[in-house]
């Protein structure tokens, strides 16, 4: 059983944080993701920042841009998380980013470096299913990676199941139409049918709903429907500005889970 | 049965050679692979045909001329005939596309439709068709190309259309792309997205470079009467994203005896870092969807491209482009903004013809191809100047 599956076999609804290597510092990334994991933080992605992130919204565009003048890269962020397993000992740790610094990295390099940091998924929304399968599949099993796959409400049954199945970690229900950070604007009752649809899949995996949690309260909403949720961009905001941001990451953990 | 590849038409993933495919997140999944599968069947419907036909005569003025530059060809000792898409309704190529992607859209039952626009010649373009079909009509825009082409925003705007400012990255075309990919990721259910180039996920390049190939088809027909040979030895076209290129170049892809030239923006001098000649700068990588040749920095970070010229200040080129620069098919050349204003200012004196400066970067390349006496040279004019006027003001022309 690897680190994501055993987060499943705690009794309770997991918190999983999104944040963006690099960001507010170039230096911020291990003291915040520390910092993240002793707030209590079930599971943790860390950006990958990317010039062009298509699938984000304005929060998480910002925070690319700034880690990327702040310096970040490939080379960099393995750089910062070589010993990050000292501090950080069991909480699952996925990277999230774009196939496009990835690919020119290597697809070899970046699992073999990830796996030797001791990452356990990654996170890349634009590489199709059907390259994953062809190209990138036995890689990341050579490295013990787990892929993490997107389900949005379009999303049709037959590929929920193909997903399922090449899944080994959870499913990343996106809760709506839109990019990170955007506010629910679906009509009553919407997002609970299709929520309630993917939960009568019985699928093997358990899920987590992301995009669009921010407080409390929506993070409580979308755990009725699922084993945790995703907040990415409404942790961001609380970091901009700061002096101290890994304590102001663990600060917004409370407040989420308190 | 083995299907041997063509230049004409990518494998059924949307590969041409290593380039294309269809790198998209999941959001835009359904969309995508319902255009996939239907972009075919609906465009051989003889009452599709049929609606597109009756627009392209009728409404957008096809075909266009192909006229014989003889003052240009005096000057440079070769025979110059330029293919007229400056004459379509609406001042360019642009409205070839959106003619049929429209007519695309109300089969797949979508009643908004998205448009990102550099130039401002796309924008318009589906501006226009909007308003023919009573279609909502949003389109992003650069700030620095709202600024650049000011009279397409007000067309734009007096055509129905929303514009919406990108103003994220280098705030040009590529950013606009950006924008409208998100709005496409928001509006799942009832939008499509009309792409203005042969760029995208698959089958975006296959589509519009199918509805600009009426250009060539055209072509061919009118070589045939004008010189006695449907080849000419040269056709030359710029290239943003590749769309009016890929149109001139369609029905002579698969005749190894004409020579497909295909001119870049090299802003001030390729290797100025400020320049958008991507099949010298880039390498392959993903831009908006496809693997192509792209400007990128070795963290696979996209570079922002410079040009004068707001339809071809953009870092990647269309797949199909890509793989034929790859392969040989085309030859690729890059041009100036100085070289491009002279252009502009020659054919204007020469023919009585003011092009986009777009268009003039394909007309600055004709003392560099090496076209003698005999040989036949067809420059696809890709729009007029109208929409430049300022630019060529600023820029001292007169
Ligand atoms: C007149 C004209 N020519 C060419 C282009 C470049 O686009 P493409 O390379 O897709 O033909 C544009 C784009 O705006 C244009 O307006």
């Amino acid at each position: 059983m690897n680190r994501i599956q055993n987060a499943f076999q705690q009794d309770k609804k997991l918190l999983n944080i999104y944040f963006t290597a690099g960001y507010p510092q170039l230096e911020s990334t291990v003291p915040i993701l520390r910092a993240l994991a002793d707030a209590g933080a079930d599971v943790i992605e860390i950006g990958v920042p990317f010039s062009d992130p298509l699938a984000d919204g304005p929060v998480i565009q910002a925070s690319s841009s700034v880690a990327l003048q702040n310096g970040m890269n490939m080379r960099v962020l393995f750089g910062q998380l070589k010993d990050v397993r000292e501090q950080v000992p069991n909480t699952p740790i996925l990277l999230m980013g774009y196939l496009n610094p990835v690919m020119q990295f290597g697809v070899e390099n970046f699992c073999r470096e990830a796996a030797a940091a001791g990452v356990d998924g990654v996170i890349l929304p634009d590489l199709p299913l059907d390259d994953y399968v062809a190209e990138y599949q036995d890689i990341f099993r050579r490295h013990n990676l787990r892929p993490v796959f997107l389900i949005t409400p379009q999303t049709a049954p037959e590929r929920i199941r193909r997903i399922d199945e090449l899944t080994e970690s959870f499913l990343y229900l996106v809760s709506g139409p839109g990019t990170t950070g955007g506010a629910n604007t679906q009509a009553e009752g919407v997002q609970e049918a299709y929520f309630q649809r993917i939960s009568d899949m019985n699928l093997r995996n358990p899920r987590l709903v992301g995009f669009g949690i921010s407080d409390k309260q929506s993070f409580d909403a979308a755990c009725q429907h699922a084993e945790g949720a995703i907040i990415g961009s409404a942790l961001i905001k609380a970091l901009e500005g700061t002096d101290d941001a890994p304590a102001a990451a663990a600060a917004f953990v409370s407040s989420i889970i308190k | 049965m083995t299907i041997t590849p063509t230049y004409q038409q990518p494998t059924e993933r949307g590969y041409y050679g290593q380039f294309g495919g269809a790198f998209i997140p999941e959001m835009l999944y359904p969309n995508v692979e319902e255009l996939r599968q239907q972009y075919l069947s609906i465009m051989a419907e003889p009452a599709f045909q049929q609606e597109y036909q009756q627009l392209l005569r009728d409404y957008v003025g096809r075909p266009t001329p192909l006229f014989e530059a003889k003052r240009l060809s005096a000057k440079y000792n070769t025979r110059v005939f330029l293919k007229r898409e400056d004459l379509c309704h609406t001042g360019a190529h642009k409205v070839n596309n959106t003619v049929g992607q429209i007519l695309l859209a109300r089969r797949l039952g979508k009643t908004r439709i998205i448009a990102e626009t550099g130039a401002g010649q796309h924008g318009v373009a589906t501006a226009t068709v909007c308003a023919l079909m009573g279609m909502e009509c949003i389109v992003y825009m650069g700030e620095v190309d709202m600024e650049r082409q000011k009279p397409n925003v007000y067309r734009m705007r007096l055509l129905g259309a929303e514009v919406r400012p990108a103003s994220s990255g280098s705030k040009t075309l590529k950013d606009a792309t950006n924008e409208a990919i998100r709005d496409w990721i928001s509006n799942p259910v009832d939008t499509h997205y009309i792409i203005g180039s042969v760029v995208g996920p698959h089958p975006y390049p296959d589509l519009v470079a199918r509805l600009q190939a009426v250009i060539s088809e055209e072509m061919r027909k009118q070589l045939l009467e004008k010189t006695g040979s449907e080849l000419p030895q040269y056709v030359v076209a710029c290239v943003g994203g590749g769309s009016n290129a890929a149109g001139a170049f369609y029905h002579f892809l698969e005749d190894p005896e004409v020579k497909l030239v295909a001119v870049e923006a090299a802003g001030h001098g390729v290797h100025s870092g400020h320049s958008a000649a991507t099949s010298v700068l880039g390498k392959p990588g993903i831009i908006h969807g496809a693997r192509t040749l792209l400007m990128q920095d070795e963290d696979g970070q996209i570079t922002e491209p410079y040009s004068l010229s707001a339809g071809l200040d953009y870092p990647g080129i269309g797949p199909l482009h890509a793989f034929l620069a790859d392969a040989g098919r085309a030859q690729f050349i890059s041009v100036t903004d100085d070289d491009a204003l002279k252009a502009v200012v020659e054919c204007s004196r020469l023919e009585g013809i003011i092009p986009a400066l777009e268009t003039a970067h394909a007309l600055a390349v004709l003392d560099r191809i090496g076209a003698g006496p005999d040989d036949v040279v067809v420059i696809n004019l890709s729009g007029r100047g109208d929409k430049d006027l300022e630019t060529y003001i600023q820029q001292d022309l007169m």
